[in-house]
């Protein structure tokens, strides 16, 4: 996983409460076995026709949105599926941040994962956000996770919430099975202690 | 003082220490075609193995062919995630139950089929609607990628605690209301984020009044709530229907087992982070009518009218849904003409689910227009199924009769709603796209949809005539 401690850039705001899994990667491209390549398909039927031709006015498409990699988004973003497909595609896409007053548990926790920061602001702070990045040509957005502070380059400032460990983690680009592999010895020694205790919980067959 | 959750989660600590998250032992790993493949060249690339091929379980259902099952795949990108999955599980020792097997089916339909789902288990998979195994008391949740690699590699998962949720639901169900309609009642009254950060318990007379099977639908749709998981307590109904399973205890073990999942119930005084009571007595049969679970109404009730909303976000997504759904505002729900009827998924695909919805199509014949399809959970159930007389019946109806596979539930395969469609749905996610791309998603109970395909609209279940005997 790559690490993360700040990122700056543009933003795009897409102001919708609930944006589903299925919006943000469409199902017919989970039937790739690779983990990359997932970009070109996010937000699919957003962006393209059935036929495949562009959709102008779609805010991804505008030319003023071609270099974003912050995401603004109304709450509850990534609810749905389990699909890790969802954070792939928009890391392949070119963001890194996605900013929302709430997040689905599963997407936030796949985020962290991969390594796109999901950062929860108030409502009012994600609609102060998006008003600029809409607005504001020069508009741009700074994400310090070291002190978890977002910023802005109009006077801005905001922080946010990160799990202390999850934020270890991203800043170091720890791999989180490595990490889990150090209790390898305490594994084993749960393991040996249901054995003996409660050999009833094995499968039978 | 514990919950059913505390006791599980206290019982699977491997390692805790202050300010990280705890690393908790997984009981049972289920993998399915869609969310493995990345895990699995994970692990070849680190040179990692599979910890515990004992158990991890596998079986296909997302992307594959219901129908034409001996002949090779139409799609090829499919075939190859099949076939990849195929070798993961040969190359690393996981038992797959492949398209050839009875056992085959919905991941969460064959596992407690099997009695691979336990009380007091913690349970996940790669797929968001793992919380139906919590209908067994146990802990299950859906996990990513990653995080799928995770427990192949160390079967356990660091996890950060969630509260308690309780909800309460008492009384007696009214007739023709279902647990489709119980969950959707509740994810309409709590939202779709109601429960986020929360494991929910469901309890009280209307739940403990349940078959295992209706336990399973309304724990399955937990997520579309926002819940990590959702689960019931065990009871004497949740042994009755593991006894005997191919996987489940036998003779001293089961003993053992029964005394051992006795104890998961929540103590009585319990602390619960929040509580939410449901009078289920005067419930009605639910249908959706925009495009996410918590956008819902009764059968004899109107579309909602958008500009009658004061948040702005939330209007627009009702005007938005509106016009997905092509619906306007205050229009009767019986008025919806449908087109299409899908009667499956791991919210509904259940031998119960397939007995209730024969039971409104006995007699009849699918409106002209109507386009019904019925897809089992797994070819155990359309076994079943197809020795209880449920499958002629269906057939004799008009209803294709499709191989176990999650199917137009996602759309994945070649079951898809064309463009405008619109269509009744026994599953549990109506997001725009959702069973094809402009397609239109209503969710119904089993019975709903089975009126809904005779009809050729939406109608009250409750005036049903029913025609058998
Ligand atoms: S039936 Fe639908 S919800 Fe259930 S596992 Fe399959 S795709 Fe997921």
């Amino acid at each position: 996983m790559d690490k993360f401690v700040t990122h700056t850039g543009k933003a795009v705001a897409i102001n919708l409460a609930n944006i589903d899994t299925d919006q943000i990667i469409p199902k017919q491209f989970l039937k790739r076995i690779e983990r990359s390549g997932y970009g070109e398909f996010l937000f699919y039927d957003w962006r393209f026709t059935p036929t495949g031709e562009i959709i102008a006015d779609f805010v991804l498409n505008r030319s003023e949105s071609a270099d974003a990699s912050i995401l603004i988004s109304g709450e509850n973003f990534g609810c749905g599926s389990s699909r890790e497909h969802a954070p792939w595609s928009l890391l392949d896409y070119g963001f890194r941040v996605v900013i929302a007053p709430s997040f689905a548990d599963i997407f936030y926790n796949n985020s962290l994962k991969t390594g796109l920061l999901p950062v929860r602001l108030s409502p009012d702070d994600t609609l102060t956000l998006m008003e600029r990045a809409n607005s504001l040509p020069d508009h741009e957005i700074c994400v310090d996770l070291d002190v978890s502070i977002v910023t802005d380059n109009q006077g801005f400032a905001a922080e946010f919430e990160i799990n202390e460990f999850r934020k270890y983690c991203l800043v170091n680009g720890l791999d989180d099975i490595g990490l889990s592999l150090q209790y390898e010895s305490a594994i084993d020694a749960y393991e040996r202690s249901r054995q003996q205790n409660q050999p009833f919980l094995a499968f039978s067959s | 003082m514990s919950t059913t959750y505390d006791k599980i989660w206290d019982a699977h600590v491997v390692h805790a220490e202050e300010g990280r998250p705890a690393l908790l032992y997984v009981d049972l790993h289920l993998v399915h075609e869609v969310t493995s493949p990345q895990a699995f060249e994970g692990l070849r690339l680190t040179n990692r193995k599979l910890r515990c091929p004992d158990l991890t379980y596998a079986t296909v259902d997302h992307a594959i062919p219901t129908k034409n099952r001996n002949l090779p795949f139409a799609d090829p990108i499919a075939a190859k995630q099949v076939g990849t999955l195929r070798q993961n599980c040969k190359d690393f020792g996981v038992r797959l139950f492949d398209l050839d097997r009875i056992e085959q089916g919905i991941v969460h339909v064959f596992g407690p089929e099997q009695g691979l789902t336990r009380p007091g288990m913690i349970i996940v998979c790669g797929d968001s609607h793992t919380a139906t195994h919590g209908a067994f008391g146990s802990l299950a949740f859906g996990i990513g990628t990653s995080e799928v690699e995770h427990v192949l590699a160390t079967q356990t998962l660091p996890q950060t605690k969630a509260k308690n949720f309780l909800i309460n639901v008492e009384g007696e169900l009214p007739f023709g209301v279902t647990s489709k309609d119980v969950i959707l009642a509740i994810i309409n009254q709590i939202g779709t984020a109601g429960a986020t950060g929360y494991v929910i318990e469901y309890a009280g007379s209307t739940i403990r009044s349940l078959s295992v099977e209706g336990r399973m639908t309304v724990c399955n749709m937990s997520i579309e709530a926002g819940a990590r998981a959702g689960l019931i307590a065990p009871d004497s109904a949740t042994f009755e229907y593991l006894k005997g399973r191919p996987f489940s205890p036998k003779g001293d073990d089961w003993e053992r087992s029964i005394e051992y999942w006795s104890g998961l119930p929540s103590d009585p005084d319990a602390d619960y982070d929040r509580t939410v009571e449901l009078d289920a007595t005067d419930l009605a049969p639910y249908v959706t009518w925009g495009t996410s679970p918590e956008m819902s109404t009764t059968i004899n009730d109107r579309v909602p009218d958008p500009a009658s909303i004061g948040d702005g976000t939330k209007r627009r997504s009702y005007e938005r849904a509106l016009e997905y759904m092509d619906l306007e505002p205050d229009r009767s729900i019986e008025s919806i003409n449908i087109d299409r009827v899908f009667i499956g998924s791991c919210t509904n695909s259940r031998i119960e689910d397939l007995r209730e919805a024969a039971k409104v199509v006995h007699g009849y014949k699918i409106s002209g227009g109507v386009h019904g399809m019925v897809v089992p959970g797994s070819m155990q159930i359309k076994r079943q199924a197809e020795a209880e007389g449920l499958a002629a019946i269906f057939e004799d109806a008009g209803f294709e009769w499709r191989d176990a596979g999650c199917s137009m539930c996602l759309a994945m395969n070649d079951d898809v709603l064309s463009d405008g469609e619109r269509c009744a749905s026994t599953s549990n996610r109506n997001f725009e796209g959702r069973q094809g791309r402009g397609g239109r998603t209503h969710l119904v109970s089993p019975s709903m949809a089975a009126a809904a395909a005779i009809a050729g609209h939406f109608v009250d279940i409750r005036d049903w005539k029913f025609k058998e005997n």
